[in-house]
């Protein structure tokens, strides 16, 4: 009985170190955000709020225009999110359940895109979206990834546990086969299309390689390029980054802890049921 | 009542028009673009000089080497001890989901911002150094020193992942069945034991699978290097991701740029391929 107890209290300490270190970083980064700059340094090092948050917001605002960097982020997030999911959840339909010719090779192919670094289709992206003058424009952030070959799979995968006979009895209702897929199979799988969408959300949000080489002004910055510009500066403003990488972060983990479940098996590709 | 035929490639015209623009014309226009060279802002058959000079380039090389020393570092470090963690985890009761979601929260941030965050933790007189010295620890030059800061790149890299791959590690565990080591238990077996001989056989699928996300993940590494370490000091955190961002968007160098990303596609190809042939017996 002793020994086991002493192990579980060391297990507990353990798990309780690795939380700790998992999530100083987000609280030290927020306190940053509410001191001066120089405070990041300060020995003993500060860890408790300032008054500097709106200042440093004020600040970021005067170097980079967040009102309109966030607006980006989300514009783009908000739309690509919705689109993508509507056609991922089109395809992975069609492939879970239909027989047709070529269903298997396609599916084979959608399957195979995701084994492609994002590096190999940068090149003639650019080159594709200056040719239509689309360089620094919504539509060069959005489109590019919408068929996402991962968010396909994943509705297939939810799909698949559909019985046929809800579809049968659909057909024999007379219901047409857009009234199947959205009146019978959609809300069937709503985890599944929260999942999803949340994936969609997360990847398109923390985007960055295809942002920074697709925006070139200032005024269509998404946040990451946003912050990466800020922070490539030599004369660096500490708190007004941080003030940044928080308002990066905040909105996500607030969001996160409301939906863990669904974030969880979204971001894992609900290969683990939350 | 049957189905019409074109109902289901109705359903699927929208993802394959999507597919057929912005991914396999891209990936080949790509691989054309590998053989070809830039000569006065037109691009020009150029055979095989992009593939012969990745042997030459010293850059390229460093590049190489720098990847992989991070992957060959990073990847078992932080699946090993994911693994650990999920069992630590999973032999509690109470507060398991408080600890879940604190190991998954770094697993939500964007790669910019913690990268941020870590690279001003990490500096010379930073947090992370004022700690180590409260330990008696010298400051450690994490952002200057070659080897210190492809160390800094594998802390920062781990404190993202571990917690994503412990989720799904710790979802496994919940399929291994009690018996096991009840078995083991009662052969005498210590915890320890049971964990090599049952836990991580019991795995082995799982691993695979993480290993193989995580090999892809760590071969394209990009954000992390750009922002953390900026490639520094002296190209030894210069990932091939970000030597083939600078070739194409800072020398315009196209054709070379394309031949890079065929290098990683490869490279991705060959390995998933090894660790599918080494570990997948079934």
């Amino acid at each position: 009985m002793k020994v086991s107890n002493v192990r579980s209290l060391l297990v507990y300490v353990t798990l309780l170190i690795g939380a700790v270190i998992s999530l100083f970083p987000f609280y030290w980064a927020a306190i940053a955000a509410t001191n001066e700059s120089g405070k990041v340094f300060a020995k003993p090092p500060v860890l408790l709020p300032g008054g500097m948050l709106f200042e440093n917001i004020a600040n970021l605002n005067e170097a980079i225009g967040i009102g309109r960097v966030m607006f980006n982020s989300l514009f783009v997030v908000v739309i690509y999110t919705a689109l993508s999911l509507i056609i991922c959840t089109m395809a992975g339909y069609a492939f879970a359940k239909f027989r047709f010719k070529g269903r298997d090779i396609l599916f084979g192919m959608f399957l195979l895109s995701m084994m492609v670094p994002y590096h190999a289709l940068v090149i003639p992206l650019f080159k594709m979206m200056a040719a239509w003058g689309w360089l620094n424009t919504y539509q060069a952030l959005i489109l590019p990834n919408l068929a996402y070959p991962f968010g396909i799979f994943l509705m297939r995968q939810n799909m698949l546990a559909v019985p046929d006979a809800m579809m049968e009895a659909g057909r024999i209702d007379g219901v047409n086969e857009w009234g199947l897929f959205t009146r019978i199979i959609l809300p069937s799988v709503k985890p599944a299309l929260a999942a999803t969408a949340i994936f969609l959300f997360m990847f398109q949000w923390n985007s960055f390689l295809w942002p920074l080489i697709a925006v070139q002004t200032k005024e269509m910055y998404t946040l990451p390029v946003a912050l990466s510009s800020l922070f490539g500066l030599s004369r660096i403003d500490y708190g007004q980054v941080m003030a940044g990488v928080t308002l990066a972060t905040g909105p996500i983990i607030i969001f996160f802890l409301l939906l863990q479940r669904h974030f969880i098996s979204g971001m894992l590709g609900s290969a683990v049921k939350g | 009542m049957r189905t019409k035929a074109y109902v289901p490639y109705l359903f699927l015209t929208p993802a394959l028009g999507l597919f057929a623009v912005f991914m396999a014309y891209p990936i080949i226009y790509s691989f054309l673009l590998s053989f070809q060279t830039s000569e006065a802002g037109e691009m020009v058959p150029a055979g095989l000089s992009n593939y012969q000079r990745l042997f030459s380039d010293e850059i390229f090389l460093t590049a190489l080497t720098n990847t992989f020393v991070i992957m060959v570092i990073q990847v078992p470090l932080m699946l090993f001890f994911a693994i650990v963690l999920a069992s630590s985890l999973n032999a509690v009761k109470r507060l398991k989901g408080v600890f879940r979601v604190s190991f998954f929260m770094p697993a939500v941030t964007s790669l910019v911002a913690y990268s941020i965050i870590f690279s001003i933790m990490l500096m010379g007189d930073g947090i992370i150094n004022q700690l180590l010295a409260a330990f008696g620890i010298g400051a450690i030059p994490w952002l200057s020193h070659p080897w210190w800061a492809k160390a800094a790149l594998i802390l920062a890299m781990t404190w993202r992942w571990i917690g994503y791959n412990m989720v799904i590690y710790l979802a496994a565990m919940q399929n291994i069945q009690e018996s096991l080591y009840e078995a083991a238990s009662i052969d005498g077996a210590s915890r320890i034991k049971q964990f090599f001989s049952i836990t991580i056989p019991q795995l082995k699928p799982v691993i695979l699978f993480t290993a193989i996300l995580s090999t892809i993940g760590t071969l394209q590494l990009f954000d992390e290097p750009y922002t953390l370490t900026k490639g520094g000091p002296s190209d030894a955190t210069l990932t091939i991701g970000m030597y083939l961002y600078q070739t194409g968007f800072r020398y315009f160098d196209f054709g070379y740029a394309s031949t890079l990303a065929y290098v990683i596609v490869v490279i991705i190809a060959v390995l998933s391929f090894i660790q599918f042939k080494v570990t997948g017996d079934e």
